[in-house]
C-alpha cells in the first residue's frame, strides 16, 4: 500500500509539469500584458515601460521564462504578483484555507445529504419519499449554480432583511465590522457551500439509490434476510458497504467538479478565495498568480483522485495494488 | 486510477446495446409482416413517455423562440440592442415590455430570444464539435487498442483530471474568441466523456461475430467502423448528446457570467444574468429571466436526455 502510494505520487510529478508548461504557454500567448496597465499612464515614458517590463523578466522569450520559473518553483519561490508585486504567496495564504474550508464544507454536506437520500429512497423504492426525491435530484440537476447563488442572495439576504427575518450576508467570508468568530464564519459559509453542495448532490444521491437497489437483489443479502437477520442489520450491515464502494470512485471523480463549483460560486459571493483570486488575476493578467492558482487546483485534484483510489482498496479488498 | 477506469469501463460496457443481430433475424422469421426497425420502435416508446415528450415539445419550443429572435422582435416592437433610459429597470408588463426592462432600458423579453439564439448557436454547435473529435477518438482508442488506447486514454485522464473551468478560462483569455471560437474552447475539453463512452462501446463491439465475419469477407478497417460499428454506437451517442446539451448550455452560461464567454454587447443568457447581478435589490425579475430560461432550457434538454435514453437502451426493453 505504501509503496502504491508513494508510486502514485511520483507520477503525479510529470503529470503537474506538463500541466504547469502547458498552462504557461496559454498564459503568455495572450495578446495582453501586465504592463498594460501604464500605457495610457502620461508620466511613464516608453523608456520606462521598456525598463519595467525588463525588471518584470518579460523581456525574455516566454520558453525560457518558464524554466525560470520551474526552477524558482522548486525552490519555493513562487515569485511576485506581476500587477502589486507582492509575493504570490501572500495571495495564495489568504485565499487558500478559504477555498479548503469552502469545498470541504461541500463534500461533507454532499455525501452527509446524498447518502442516506439515496439509501432511503432505494429501500422505499416507488414510496411517496422516493418520487420526492427522484423529482427533485432531477430539478436540481441542471439548475445553474449562478443562477441559484443570486435568488439565494435576494431572497435569504435582501428580502429576509426587508421582512425584518434574521438575514445572511451576501458574500466574503467575515464581518468587516469586528466580525470573524466562529459563527459570522459559518453564516458566511452557509449560502456557498450548500449551493456548491446542490451541484454534486443530485448525482450522487441517484447513483446511490441505484448501486444500492443493485446490491439489494444480490443472493447474499437475500441470506441474510432468510436468516431470520432484523432488516436494519441486513441494510446496514450487509448492503450498505457494498452499495458505498462505487461511491468513492465517484466522489474522486467529482472532486475536479467540487473545485470547479467552488471557482464559480466564490465570484457569486464575492469569497475570498482561490476562484477569486483565479478571475482576478486572469483579468489582470497576473501570470504568476494565475499560474499558482491553476496549479494549486490541479495538485488539490491530483490528491483528490489518489485520495479516492486509497479509499477504494481500503474498502473493497478485492482491490489489489500491485 | 487504473482501478476505477476499469470500473467504469467496466459499466461502459453493460450499457451495450444487446440488439443481438440473431434475436433480431428470429423476430424477422416469425413476423412475416415487416417488423418496425429499432429507432420506429424506441420513438413509440419515447412517445409513451409523457415527461420526455413534454421535454421535446418545450425543448422545440425554446429553439424556435431562440432561432426565431427577428420574428419576436417583430411581434415585441423592439430591438434587442436600443435603450431608452426614461424607462430602466422597469417590472414584467410595463407598458408594452411584456418581461420588462433592463438597467439600460432595453426589452428584457427581446433580448431573451436574442441572446436565447447565441446561447443556443455556442451549447449546439459546441457539442457537435465534442461529438466529433470525442467519438473519432474514442472508436480509434477502442478498435486499434493496444499502444494507442493506452495513449490517448491516458490523455483523456489528463484532461479529466484538472478542474475543467480553470482550462476554460485559461483558452477564452487567451482565444477572447466570438460565439464559434468559444464552441471550439468549451468543445476542446467537453469530449473526453464520449471518448470513453465510444472507446468502451467499440471495445466490446469489435470482437462480436458479426465484426469477425466482415472482416473474414475482407472488409477494410474503415469499412468495418463506418458501416458495422458506428450503427452500434449510435443509440449510445445520441443519448450522449442530449445529456451534454444541458451541461453545455451551463457552461457557456457561466462562462459568459464569468466575463470569459460571449462579450457585451452581444447578448448571451450567461452575459445577461452578469449585467442584472448589480441589480438585484432594485429589480429581482431581471435577475430572475435569464437564469430561469437557461435553466428551463437545460433541464428541457436534459430531461429529453433522460427519456432517450430509456427508450433507446436495449436492457430496459423487456
Amino acid at each position: 500500500m505504501t509503496r502504491y502510494i508513494a508510486r502514485r505520487a511520483l507520477m503525479m510529478i510529470p503529470l503537474l509539469i506538463g500541466i504547469s508548461f502547458m498552462v504557461f504557454a496559454l498564459l503568455n500567448l495572450v495578446p495582453g500584458s501586465p504592463i498594460d496597465q501604464f500605457e495610457f499612464n502620461p508620466n511613464v515614458t516608453p523608456a520606462d515601460l521598456d525598463r519595467i517590463e525588463e525588471n518584470l523578466g518579460l523581456n525574455e522569450p516566454w520558453y525560457e521564462r518558464y524554466f525560470i520559473w520551474l526552477g524558482d518553483v522548486l525552490r519555493g519561490d513562487l515569485g511576485n504578483s506581476l500587477v502589486n508585486y507582492t509575493p504570490v504567496w501572500y495571495a495564495l495564504r489568504s485565499a487558500l484555507p478559504n477555498t479548503l474550508i469552502l469545498a470541504a464544507t461541500s463534500l461533507v454536506l454532499a455525501i452527509g445529504v446524498s447518502i442516506p437520500l439515496g439509501v432511503l429512497s432505494a429501500v422505499k423504492r416507488n414510496s411517496l419519499f422516493d418520487r420526492v426525491v427522484t423529482v427533485l435530484t432531477t430539478a436540481f440537476n441542471s439548475v445553474p449554480s449562478i443562477w441559484l447563488g443570486l435568488l439565494a442572495i435576494i431572497l435569504f439576504s435582501v428580502q429576509f432583511q426587508e421582512w425584518g427575518l434574521p438575514s445572511l450576508p451576501t458574500g466574503g467570508v467575515k464581518d468587516l465590522r469586528g466580525g470573524g468568530g466562529f459563527w459570522d464564519r459559518v453564516q458566511h459559509l452557509l449560502m456557498p457551500a450548500i449551493i456548491v453542495a446542490l451541484v454534486s448532490l443530485s448525482g450522487w444521491t441517484r447513483y446511490i439509490r441505484g448501486s444500492m437497489l443493485e446490491v439489494i437483489r444480490q443472493d447474499y443479502v437475500r441470506t441474510a434476510q432468510a436468516k431470520g437477520l432484523r432488516n436494519r442489520v441486513v441494510l446496514m450491515g450487509h448492503a450498505f458497504r457494498n452499495a458505498l464502494l462505487p461511491l468513492v470512485t465517484l466522489v474522486g471523480l467529482t472532486i475536479p467538479d467540487i473545485f470547479g463549483g467552488a471557482l464559480i460560486i466564490e465570484n457569486v459571493f464575492a469569497y475570498p478565495g482561490m476562484g477569486r483570486l483565479t478571475v482576478l488575476s486572469l483579468q489582470q493578467n497576473d501570470y504568476t498568480i494565475a499560474m499558482a492558482c491553476v496549479m494549486m487546483f490541479a495538485v488539490l485534484t491530483l490528491i483528490g483522485n489518489l485520495v479516492s483510489d486509497v479509499l477504494y482498496g481500503v474498502m473493497d479488498p478485492r482491490v489489489r495494488y500491485d | 486510477m487504473s482501478e476505477n477506469i476499469e470500473v467504469l469501463n467496466a459499466g461502459d460496457s453493460r450499457l451495450a446495446p444487446t440488439l443481438g443481430e440473431s434475436q433480431k433475424g428470429i423476430q424477422d422469421r416469425t413476423n412475416l409482416h415487416s417488423t418496425p426497425g429499432f429507432y420506429s420502435r424506441a420513438w413509440r416508446k419515447l412517445r409513451r413517455d409523457k415527461l420526455a415528450m413534454t421535454a421535446l415539445i418545450v425543448s422545440a419550443i425554446i429553439l424556435v423562440f431562440s432561432f426565431g429572435a427577428p420574428i419576436v422582435a417583430l411581434f415585441t416592437g423592439y430591438d434587442y440592442q436600443t435603450g431608452n433610459l426614461r424607462t430602466i429597470l422597469q417590472p414584467i408588463g410595463y407598458e408594452n415590455h411584456h418581461l420588462g426592462t433592463d438597467a439600460n432600458g432595453r426589452d428584457i423579453l427581446t433580448r431573451l430570444a436574442y441572446g436565447g439564439r447565441i446561447s443556443m448557436t455556442v451549447a449546439v454547435l459546441a457539442t457537435f464539435y465534442a461529438l466529433a473529435f470525442g467519438a473519432t477518438i474514442g472508436s480509434i482508442a477502442g478498435y486499434y487498442g493496444g499502444f494507442i488506447d493506452s495513449v490517448l486514454m491516458r490523455a483523456v485522464d489528463v484532461i479529466i483530471s484538472i478542474p475543467g473551468i480553470t482550462l476554460l478560462l485559461l483558452v477564452s483569455v487567451w482565444w477572447q474568441p466570438g460565439p464559434f471560437g468559444l464552441a471550439v474552447v468549451i468543445a476542446s475539453l467537453g469530449w473526453t466523456g464520449v471518448s470513453r463512452l465510444v472507446r468502451g462501446e467499440v471495445l466490446s463491439l469489435r470482437h462480436r461475430d458479426f465484426v469477425d465475419a466482415a472482416r473474414v469477407l475482407g472488409a477494410s478497417d474503415r469499412r468495418i467502423i463506418v458501416k458495422h460499428i458506428m450503427p452500434n454506437v449510435l443509440p449510445i451517442v445520441i443519448v450522449w448528446t442530449s445529456l451534454a446539451l444541458p451541461g453545455l448550455i451551463l457552461t457557456e452560461a457561466t462562462l459568459s457570467y464569468l466575463g470569459f464567454g460571449v462579450q457585451i454587447p452581444t447578448p448571451s443568457w450567461g452575459n445577461m444574468l452578469d449585467e442584472a447581478k448589480e441589480f438585484y435589490t432594485r429589480s429581482w425579475t431581471y435577475v430572475f429571466i435569464p437564469g430561469a430560461a437557461i435553466y428551463i432550457a437545460a433541464l428541457a434538454f436534459n430531461l429529453l436526455g433522460n427519456g432517450l435514453r430509456d427508450a433507446l437502451d436495449p436492457r430496459l426493453n423487456d
